[in-house]
């Protein structure tokens, strides 16, 4: 045993750029290769979905959408990993990734329309090569690993971020994707953002053990770190996809966070968790520390801040009228419009049948 | 072509589908070097290789949904799920995301999944199991399964170049039926055959009853009895047009499977049946099939099973019947 783990550790090169605590250190902090200009990019992505965060549980508590489940305090996973991402790699998220799936591009107010009661999946995944939010938890992860197997067969240096909450890896798809990875090198890196909670439960009553430490059960390296560091998250996905890249096979990476917000809108976190944690996560803030840090680089000054800020604003205000104006598909083609690529006859008629019910009411 | 039996025609079929096109690929549990449990992939990857026909670990669920991740990649999975009582595990991957992917993103999902399923073979527990209503319930998914040599070779080409999800049940007590098939001949899915021509009693059966169904139109004819016997060959999406036109011949019906027949499959064959020939039925439309208790040990399947005689009396009775 002792020497399958040694193989596993040789294997693995985030070990450098992280002390035993997971902080990127300073060393590999100095080697990022980012320029002022995407350091700025960072710190502006992660304000833009935060303020879109907080536009769309308005527009919850507004009536304007169904349900909204807030990634707050999670930004730095959101920007750091879709910043170590080619725009070619895939994507598989779960249902809280609405951060990730701005920075890759697809329009926000899209996306509200699957919690507005619209639509299931607003966007083709092909062209935003990130795949539809998962509602089931952790069964997206098999697809992802699927997703990888298939870039292996067809010897493209395409990677996938399959993406999780610290729930997910209690159930079983989880671990069977995990030894799938494992078993055929997939090119596939495991990110788990570890938040503390899966709705009440907290994390030592959710998981025995220590879910970075699976990894090695599995056959691959993995490593916790800081999750609210920016620049962090974006080092280990960025080696942890090299690597994969090179045909060096999965890796796990599991950043630690916390999720501020209630589990969705419909949830009471008063009911289980104290003021006092969320007190002491509050001063671990994501995006006030990354302020902090490129303040003192010098990489940012008072008016960036507020540009930001402003322009985070008006990006907010254009999802919340482009949304509230958005026309309501017909029915007949939003139930059956999508449903078979060759649909049977008896499902025409069906189809036929409903939309004729609908002519004159 | 020489008679072969469903267990190769299969086969052939499978080879058939690797060779014509790159991006199917066959995986499963002990479907590699093996050939599966019941030979069905047997000498696949030796002609198309590792890559094209592999072996899985021993995970139903994760089978299914590495096929969902591999279709999005463009390919074409056809996996093994190994036994009809193993598929449990694979269904939330099958009813959440195979059957509803495409509604859910637009992107297709091309995905055969192979099932043996039936008893009669004597097996322990879970072996023997009949779960196409689950199936059939689900609105995005195709469920077929075919009765003979033929249509297993026929069906399963037009399963896998469907674009869409097919769930493909191998009635696995008829993998050793024998007969010529035709690789030419196309069987497309939503499309019921008269297996045997009648005009007394329609008998509607599919997959491992068909064969049942045919033996006691055999015996039935030898006392006057005339029975047709279709053989529905695609559960969903379901041919009531082939059923009705027998239906209006014999104006008498009897729907047989092997599942129990409690929320079974025949209560939709004989609920359509009721409803769009309420006027032309000469006597109820009766259901036949396994008892609504757990599949027995394999002492007592021939008990629980319908059989000839059991179709029998149900012709009888739907022939007495006022």
């Amino acid at each position: 045993m002792a020497d399958v783990v040694r193989v596993v550790a040789a294997d693995d090169p985030l070990r450098a750029l992280f002390s035993p605590a997971g902080e990127l250190t300073a060393e590999a902090r100095s080697r990022l290769g980012m320029d002022a200009a995407a350091l700025r990019e960072l710190y502006r992505n992660m304000v833009l979905i935060r303020r879109a965060d907080q536009e769309a549980l308005n527009l919850q508590r507004q009536g304007e959408l169904g349900l909204w489940g807030q990634f707050l305090g999670q930004e730095a996973i959101h920007v750091g990993a879709m910043a170590a991402l080619r725009t070619t790699d895939w994507v598989f998220p779960s249902y809280r990734e609405f951060g990730m799936a701005m920075v890759r591009g697809i329009d926000p107010a899209d996306m509200l329309t699957l919690f507005r009661g619209l639509s299931h999946g607003p966007w083709d995944p092909r062209k935003y090569h990130f795949a539809p939010l998962a509602i089931p938890v952790a069964t997206q992860v098999p697809h992802a690993v699927g997703f990888a197997m298939g870039c292996r067969l067809k010897h493209s240096d395409e990677v996938v971020l399959s993406t999780f909450g610290d729930g997910a890896t209690s159930e079983g798809d989880w671990h069977e994707a995990m030894n799938f990875a494992g078993v055929f090198k997939a090119p596939v890196v495991f990110l788990c953002q570890n938040n503390g909670w899966a709705i009440s439960v907290p994390l030592s009553k959710q998981t025995a053990g220590s879910i970075v430490e699976r990894a090695q059960g599995y056959g691959f390296p993995g490593i916790r770190i800081d999750g609210n560091d920016v620049l962090g998250v974006y080092a280990a996905v960025r080696a942890a996809a090299d690597r994969a890249r090179q045909g060096e096979g999965p890796y796990l990476i599991e950043a630690v966070t916390y999720r501020m917000g209630a589990h969705t809108s419909s949830d009471d976190p008063t009911r289980y968790r104290t003021d006092n944690e969320l007190q002491a996560w509050n001063a671990k803030d994501p995006i006030a520390r990354y302020k902090t840090w490129l303040e003192q680089q010098g990489i940012i000054d008072a008016g960036t801040v507020a540009a930001i800020a402003d322009a985070a604003e008006t990006a907010a205000q254009a999802m919340r009228s482009r949304l509230t104006s958005m026309a309501v598909p017909p029915p007949g083609e939003a139930i059956f419009g999508r449903v078979y690529s060759n649909p049977p006859e008896s499902f025409l008629l069906e189809r036929e049948e409903f939309e004729s019910s609908l002519e004159g009411s | 072509m020489e008679a072969v039996t469903m267990a190769k025609a299969i086969n052939l079929s499978l080879r058939d589908a690797l060779t014509r096109d790159d991006n199917i690929l066959i995986f499963g549990e002990d479907v590699g070097a093996l050939g599966g449990v019941f030979r069905i992939t047997d000498g696949l990857q030796k002609a198309f290789g590792d890559e094209r026909v592999f072996d899985t670990p021993l995970a139903e669920s994760s089978i299914i949904g590495v096929a969902v991740g591999l279709a999005l990649r463009g390919f074409r999975p056809v996996p093994e799920i190994q036994f009809d009582g193993f598929i449990y595990p694979a269904f939330e991957q099958i009813v959440s995301h195979v059957a509803k992917y495409r509604n859910r993103s637009g992107v297709p999902m091309p995905i055969t999944i192979r099932v043996p399923f039936g008893g009669h073979i004597g097996a322990v527990e879970h072996h023997s199991e009949s779960p196409e209503a689950y199936f059939a319930h689900t609105a995005g998914l195709k469920v077929v399964t075919p009765s003979t040599p033929g249509d297993a070779y026929a069906l399963l080409q037009t399963a896998i170049d469907d674009p869409d999800p097919v769930i493909f049940f191998e009635p696995k007590a008829r993998y050793y039926l024998k007969e010529e098939i035709d690789p030419a001949a196309r069987v497309p899915i939503g499309k019921a055959r008269v297996a045997q021509e009648g005009w007394g009693v329609s008998v509607i059966a599919y997959g491992p009853t068909v064969s049942i169904a045919l033996q006691a139109a055999k015996t039935a004819a030898t006392e006057n009895i005339s029975l047709e016997v279709i053989d529905l060959r695609s559960l969903s999406p379901l041919d009531m047009d082939t059923v009705m036109a027998s239906v209006r011949k014999t104006h008498r019906a009897v729907v047989v499977h092997e599942a129990p027949v409690f929320c079974g499959f025949g209560a939709e064959v004989a609920a359509r049946i009721s409803h769009d020939a309420f006027d032309l039925l000469e006597a109820p439309v009766a259901r036949l099939g396994g008892l609504n208790a757990p599949y027995p040990p394999a002492r007592y399947e021939k008990l629980y099973l319908p059989d000839v005689d059991r179709i029998l009396q149900a012709a009888d009775a739907a022939l007495a019947y006022g």
